[in-house]
This record gives structure tokens, C-alpha cells and sequence, in this order.
């Protein structure tokens, strides 16, 4: 017994040494993780830098050497190039951008240094591939045998019948931390962490992403669940479930002028003939207290008017449709476990029940009067002196007009504004109908001026509520004029330019509050 | 011939020693129980006249936690194979002054190579079967689905590597062991939140699983002085000290109470290298 023991020791101190070695060797590799990494990763590699609390999902935790994509088995260690191809491109839909600023040698110090954190990557053989033999090709029949797969395989347990991450399962997941993790949606392949392509998707679904809920499905292929080539079919299917870019955004919403009547509600198949604009979220980090995950990264809007009413369609992807009980252990989760910048969330009850269930909402935000130029309020909620024209919709009270005066402050106003919501797997449409003239208090919108909009939307079961939103900037709504469209043309160039500063703007601000 | 003999003979002790074990696990016996490690290992080739025998009780002091019922209306096919009263939890079973589900086992000892025959692990009505289990470093584990539904094997050790694999069928096995001691590697099921089962790795064969009576049994193990542990996933480890003599019956016992609830409960230790200004250090003790 007490060989073994010494045994043990002495295998520790070469360890230890060979350990030592390694990072003797790799001072490059250290400098560059400690002046970019170890904010989120932390400095000893335990995935708690100081921004790490901000985040979901969580930085990975290095001394366990936990990896998420990778090419080799589930619980492997991942391949070298599986950690550079993370380097190169980051992981989409987190918070870990690309390094292209780093050269390839150093991207090779950081990834030494990173694996000097776990003692498994000096302890065993060289980590190998999978062999994810070759990709039977995609076409109608095998999005139909890829659907089936997605029965059988039952993804839907998390990542819900359409994809959207609404599963009954999806409230309950975490990682292997304890911390809250979100199904992915699949709808937005651009935000898949591991790749959108099928190569990417295929290899994800045989290794799984370790650390978080996502198993490999391996082992079914290989007692004949699936064959082979129903996993490729699976991920053919997949990434046509949405569009594999983050859909280009485009400035303004152009609202076309309806040849026959508006649609009269958000399923009218008019909207089918109407162009959606996508328009991307982001946390609202400028005032305290600040939301730097927000669950809605983005909307589309359309619209249409037929020259005396106007009517909207705004579709979010949203997997709760707060507030429902049955995402409280996550609500409570999130709120437990996320850093909230000084919001004050409501104490649980004796039961370790939540007291407070917030709606989902979105809000719509305009200038009072058709600006001149490219002057407007500030995008973030207006000011006392310059306020902004709310259209507000929240699940709780249906849609609303307001004035708004700083951020979170909203005073009802009557208006003509209508609408309705219907959430379906996993996404939100809401139908808004207003008469293009405004009544005492509000915007008269005029055809052929660009007017600017601004979005926010909130997703109460991720405890959202207040100034934890997720914003946009300022963009365009333009009413289409009925005969010809030469006018809009100089306005559309005074657009783009502003748009950009805009953008310029905000990114500025959201980094200097990130610092 | 000569040495096909011998391999039968020590086939046989091997078996004996298995029954014996599971005899030791009899008390957990009844379906309800769900606790026990299955079948747990022996040594290859035990001479009878150096071993003896450790039994066992894991008491309980103060009020017994009531059953917990488990949501399972998202699985009819799981909640209709339970009685009127439904899914009840087999993760905390204390009752009558006795606790289910403590893996025990002993330290500072090692034990030989790990037994061919395979330790099962069930998924069963959305619960695994058993809850607690232990499987000696190396030695199959062997797991399987009897639920005709998805469940993912999520494990998440420290000392060792981990897995997650899915089972979207009834019938598909995945075989997974540890080569290294750890006591213990969490398992749950992503799927459903309430699946949980903890499995105790050790290097050596001498360790058993209270059944709901509190009992357990650790046969063949060779005389000398021990200190064994006691762990419980909500009312942390404890250890004790316990002889065993060649041929003889060693009693240990360890008292649990309600007080403890809410213990400590140590899993796994990683070790941490550490990167401080003056080269590395190691540093064991809980991460997070």
C-alpha cells in the first residue's frame, strides 16, 4: 500500500516537472493569455475572469479541459487544431470572437500555454479524430429521411419541434458547472458555436459538445438507431432549418404600398409577398443596471400601408413565452448566478420558488415629429428634453403608446395603435396596425421620408425587465410613396452615412462600458 | 489442460465471491430499492484463510426527509410505471434509522486488476438503477436503456474524463470505464433534470452500497486494520476505523442525522496546476 502511494508522488513530481518545463518554455504563450484571455477565462484558467459573471454561456474552464468543439469522441481531449480552428474563428453566438490580430505562432504559444492549465493533455496519447466517413449529399429526400433522424434521434427534447431551443427539456439544462446553458437554436445557424456548415453540424451531433448538455449520438449510430447516413441527412436537415449567414442587415424597413387591402391579422398569408428586415439585438450595456446576455439577439420586421393605415409584422425568436411557471427554476438560475449590475432580484420564497414572473415585451421607438436632417433623440429611451414616441406590446398588456424620457421611463399615451401576439414554437409574432396620421399625441408618419426606429425586447423569464434589455440603434422605417421612388434616393445616402456613425457610436459606448 | 483447470477454479472463486456480495446486497433486495453496486468486483484469487468479512449499517439520527415526488408528467411513458402514488425520488432513502445510498469504502488499500465481468447501469422509468454505484478503475460499466425515450449519460468527473452520450431507444448499451479512483463521478440525464446517479471509483475491490434496510457488506477482504469512508450526496462523507480478521466478521458502523443535511459533499478533488510567479505549484481542493 505504501508503494503505491510513493508511486503516486513520484508520478506527481514528474508531472509536476514536465509541467514546469512546458511553461518555462512558453513565456510568449503566458503573456499574450494574460493580456487576452484571462479577463473571461481567468488567470489560472478556471473559466472565472472578471468578466466571466456577465456571460452566458460561461468561459471555458481550462484546468478541466472540457471542450466543446471538437473532432474527436465525446470527452476526448480536443485535437490542436480543433483549439486553432477556435482561435481562427471563435465560437458564433458567444462571447469569444476570432483572434486574427494574433499571428499563427502566437495562436500555437496560447494554445500550449492553455493546455499547460489541465494535467490531461501531458498525461495521455495524442488526441485523434473521429472518422466521420463521407457526406451522402443533401436534396429533398434527404431533408426528409434528416426530419426523421430528428424524431428519432428526439432533438426536440431540447432544441423543440422547429429548432428554436424551446424544448421541454430546454429550461432545466446547465453545464457541467451548475451554471444555466441554453438549448441552441437552430433556426440561427449563424450562431451555432461549432459552425453552421454540414461538415460543422454532422461532427457536433457525433461528438457532442462536452461540458454541456449536448450528448454524442454516437452510440445510437452505432447500434443502428440511425445509420450513417441518416446522420448526415440530420445535418443537412438542420442547416436548412434557417438561413446559414447572419441575415445583412439593411438599414431601413421598406414599407411596401399594398396593392389590395392590409393584412388583417399576423398568420394573413399577404405577409408571404413582403420583405422582412432583420435587425440585430444587442445587451443594453450603457446604463446601469446593464444586460450583457440578452435572449433576443435580433428581429425582423415588415410592413405595408395603403396610404391611410400602415400595418407591421415583428417576429423574435424567444424559447419561454413569459411568464410561464415552468421556466422558474431557470429565471431563478439566471438571476443566482449572472452578474446583474445592481439590479435587485426578488428574494424566493421559503420554497426556493420565484415571487416575481416578468412578461416578455418589445417596444418600438420613434421620434415625435419626422426629424430634419439626420438629427434624433438619443436611441436610448430619449431624454427629457427631446423624448421619444413608444409603441409598446408586453404579453402581460398587450400593445400600448407611450412617451418616453430616459430609458425605463414610459408615460401611457391614448393612440390608435392595435395589435395582437401569438407565440408558436419557440417565436413571437406580433401584428401592430396604426393609421398612418397620428391622433393629439404621436407621430404622423409621412410617405417617402425616411423615419428612424429603434427596437428593444425583453424576455421576462431570463428576468428581463426594466433597462435589462436587449437594444438596438437607430435604423428606417420608409412608406413607400405610390408612383415613383426617385425622391427617397438623397435621404437613403444621408441614411447610410448616419447609420454607420450610429454604429460607430454605439460600439464605442458598449466598449467602453464592457472596460 | 493443467492451466484450463486452474483459470475454472479461479472462474469459480471469482463467482463465489461475486454471490457472496450480492447475498450482502440482499437486504436491498426489494424492487423499491434501488440502491446497491450491482455486482461488485472481488479480487481474482482469494485465499479464504486471510480474509474476512466487513458488515455493515449506515444509521440515521432525527426525522427521516419525506419521499420526494418527481414530476414526470412530460414522460407518460415513465410515470405509468409507478404505482398510484407515482414517481417518488430513490435518490435520499432513509427510514426506520437507516440510510440508503452511502458508498463505502475502503482507503489507503489497493487490489489488483480490474474483474472482467461488467458493472450495469440502468435506465429504468426515467431513474436510474441503480442510484449509487461503484466500479473499480478500468473495470466496464456497462449502460443501458430500458426506457424506450432519449436519455443522455452525462458524466462529469474531475479526475478522470468525462462523457455524454445519448440513447434516443430502449435497448442501446454504451460501455464507459475510469482509469482512475474518484469518488464520486456525477451522472445525470439532461434530458430529464431529476436523473441523477453517482458512481464511486477505487482501485481496488473493497467497497459496497447501504441497501434501504442500511446494510452493506465487504467480503474478501484480507485481514489487517482499515480506515473506511463513507460518502452521501446530501449528507457528505464521514470515516471510520475497522479490523478485519482471517475468517472473521468485522462490524462498522456510521451514524448519519438529519442535522447534516446540507453538508459538504465532496466530488472528485481536481488537481489544479497552478501558474503563480514563482513557476507551478499543484493545488488540490474544490474548484468551484
Amino acid at each position: 500500500m505504501r508503494s503505491g502511494t510513493l508511486l503516486k508522488t513520484i508520478a506527481t513530481f514528474l508531472l509536476v516537472g514536465a509541467a514546469g518545463l512546458v511553461a518555462q518554455e512558453n513565456e510568449n504563450g503566458r503573456v499574450l493569455y494574460d493580456r487576452w484571455c484571462a479577463e473571461c477565462h481567468g488567470a489560472e484558467g478556471l473559466g472565472d475572469g472578471s468578466a466571466a459573471a456577465s456571460m452566458l454561456p460561461r468561459p471555458r474552464t481550462f484546468s478541466q479541459a472540457r471542450y466543446q468543439v471538437r473532432t474527436t469522441g465525446s470527452g476526448q481531449l480536443p485535437t490542436d487544431d480543433d483549439l486553432m480552428h477556435v482561435l481562427n474563428v471563435g465560437l458564433p453566438g458567444t462571447t469569444m470572437p476570432g483572434w486574427p490580430n494574433l499571428s499563427d505562432q502566437q495562436k500555437r504559444d496560447v494554445i500550449e500555454y492553455i493546455k499547460s492549465f489541465s494535467r490531461f493533455f501531458a498525461a495521455g496519447p495524442a488526441p485523434e479524430p473521429l472518422d466521420f466517413g463521407s457526406d451522402p449529399g443533401g436534396g429533398p429526400e434527404a431533408l426528409a429521411a434528416g426530419a426523421q433522424a430528428y424524431l428519432t434521434l428526439e432533438c426536440e427534447a431540447c432544441h423543440g419541434a422547429a429548432g428554436r431551443g424551446n424544448g421541454t427539456s430546454a429550461p432545466t439544462l446547465e453545464d457541467w458547472r451548475g451554471f444555466p446553458i441554453r438549448a441552441a437554436d437552430l433556426t440561427e445557424a449563424w450562431a451555432l458555436n461549432g459552425g453552421s456548415s454540414v461538415n460543422d453540424i454532422h461532427t457536433r451531433v457525433l461528438t457532442g459538445l462536452d461540458g454541456t448538455p449536448m450528448p454524442a449520438a454516437i452510440d445510437a449510430m452505432n447500434s443502428g438507431v440511425v445509420s450513417p447516413d441518416e446522420v448526415w441527412q440530420l445535418a443537412h436537415y438542420v442547416a436548412s432549418m434557417g438561413p446559414r449567414e447572419r441575415p445583412r442587415l439593411r438599414e431601413v424597413v421598406r414599407v411596401e404600398r399594398a396593392s389590395e387591402g392590409l393584412p388583417q391579422d399576423g398568420s394573413d398569408e399577404a405577409w408571404g409577398d413582403i420583405e422582412a428586415f432583420f435587425f440585430p439585438l444587442a445587451g443594453q450595456v450603457i446604463e446601469v443596471p446593464r444586460n450583457f446576455a440578452p435572449t433576443v439577439d435580433g428581429i425582423w420586421v415588415e410592413g405595408v400601408h395603403d396610404g391611410s393605415e400602415m400595418a407591421f409584422r415583428v417576429q423574435w425568436n424567444d424559447p419561454s413565452r413569459s411568464p410561464d411557471s415552468e421556466w422558474d427554476e431557470w429565471q431563478a438560475k439566471i438571476l443566482a448566478t449572472m452578474d446583474l449590475d445592481g439590479f435587485e432580484a426578488p428574494a424566493l420564497d421559503s420554497t426556493g420558488a420565484v415571487t416575481v414572473r416578468w412578461p416578455d415585451a418589445i417596444r418600438l421607438q420613434f421620434p415625435f415629429e419626422v426629424p430634419d436632417g439626420a438629427e434624433r433623440p438619443y436611441f436610448l429611451g430619449g431624454t427629457t428634453r427631446q423624448p421619444v414616441y413608444l409603441w409598446t406590446w408586453s404579453s402581460n398588456d398587450g400593445v400600448g403608446e407611450g412617451r418616453g424620457r430616459g430609458y425605463g421611463s414610459v408615460e401611457p399615451l391614448p393612440g390608435e395603435l392595435q395589435g395582437t401576439a401569438e407565440w408558436q414554437d419557440g417565436r413571437w409574432t406580433l401584428y401592430l396596425r396604426r393609421p398612418i396620421a397620428a391622433g393629439a399625441d404621436g407621430l404622423t408618419f409621412s410617405e417617402g421620408v425616411p423615419i428612424p426606429v429603434a427596437f428593444s425586447a425583453w424576455d421576462g423569464s431570463s428576468g428581463e425587465t426594466d433597462k435589462r434589455a436587449g437594444v438596438s440603434s437607430w435604423y428606417y422605417v420608409l412608406l413607400e410613396q405610390e408612383p415613383s421612388n426617385a425622391v427617397v434616393v438623397t435621404p437613403l445616402i444621408a441614411i447610410l452615412l448616419t447609420g454607420a456613425f450610429g454604429l460607430v457610436l454605439v460600439r464605442r459606448a458598449q466598449g467602453r462600458a464592457r472596460a | 489442460m493443467r492451466s484450463e483447470f486452474l483459470k475454472k477454479v479461479s472462474v469459480l472463486v471469482a463467482a463465489g465471491a461475486m454471490a457472496a456480495c450480492g447475498g450482502g446486497d440482499s437486504g436491498g433486495g426489494d424492487p423499491g430499492g434501488d440502491a446497491g453496486g450491482g455486482e461488485a468486483p472481488a479480487a481474482a484469487q482469494v485465499d479464504p484463510a486471510t480474509v474476512g468479512t466487513i458488515s455493515g449499517t449506515i444509521n440515521f439520527a432525527g426525522d427521516s426527509p419525506a419521499p420526494t415526488a418527481i414530476d414526470m408528467s412530460a414522460e407518460a411513458d415513465c410515470a405509468a410505471g409507478y404505482g398510484p402514488d407515482g414517481p417518488m425520488s430513490n435518490n435520499v432513502i432513509a427510514a426506520n434509522g437507516r440510510l440508503a445510498n452511502v458508498f463505502v469504502h475502503l482507503t489507503g488499500v489497493s487490489g489488483g486488476p480490474a474483474p472482467s465481468g461488467s458493472v450495469q447501469l440502468d435506465q429504468e422509468n426515467c431513474r436510474y438503477m441503480p442510484h449509487v454505484l461503484g466500479v473499480q478503475v478500468g473495470q466496464n460499466i456497462e449502460i443501458t436503456n430500458s426506457d424506450d425515450l432519449l436519455h443522455n449519460i452525462n458524466a462529469s468527473p474531475t479526475e478522470n474524463r468525462g462523457f455524454n452520450i445519448s440513447q434516443p431507444r430502449a435497448g442501446i448499451t454504451s460501455n464507459q470505464s475510469f482509469p482512475l479512483a474518484e469518488v464520486m463521478v456525477p451522472v445525470r440525464c439532461d434530458v430529464h433534470g431529476w436523473m441523477q446517479a453517482y458512481i464511486g471509483v477505487v482501485d481496488h475491490p473493497y467497497f459496497g452500497v447501504s441497501g434501504p434496510d442500511g446494510s452493506f457488506t465487504i467480503p474478501n477482504v484480507p485481514a489487517g486494520t482499515y480506515t473506511a469512508e463513507a460518502w452521501h450526496e446530501a449528507y457528505g462523507a464521514m470515516s471510520g476505523s475497522v479490523t478485519v480478521t482471517a475468517g472473521g466478521t468485522a462490524t462498522l458502523s456510521f451514524d448519519y442525522s438529519s442535522d447534516m443535511a446540507g453538508a459538504h459533499v465532496p466530488l472528485g478533488e481536481p488537481l489544479v496546476i497552478r501558474h503563480g510567479e514563482h513557476g507551478i505549484e499543484v493545488h488540490r481542493g474544490a474548484q468551484d
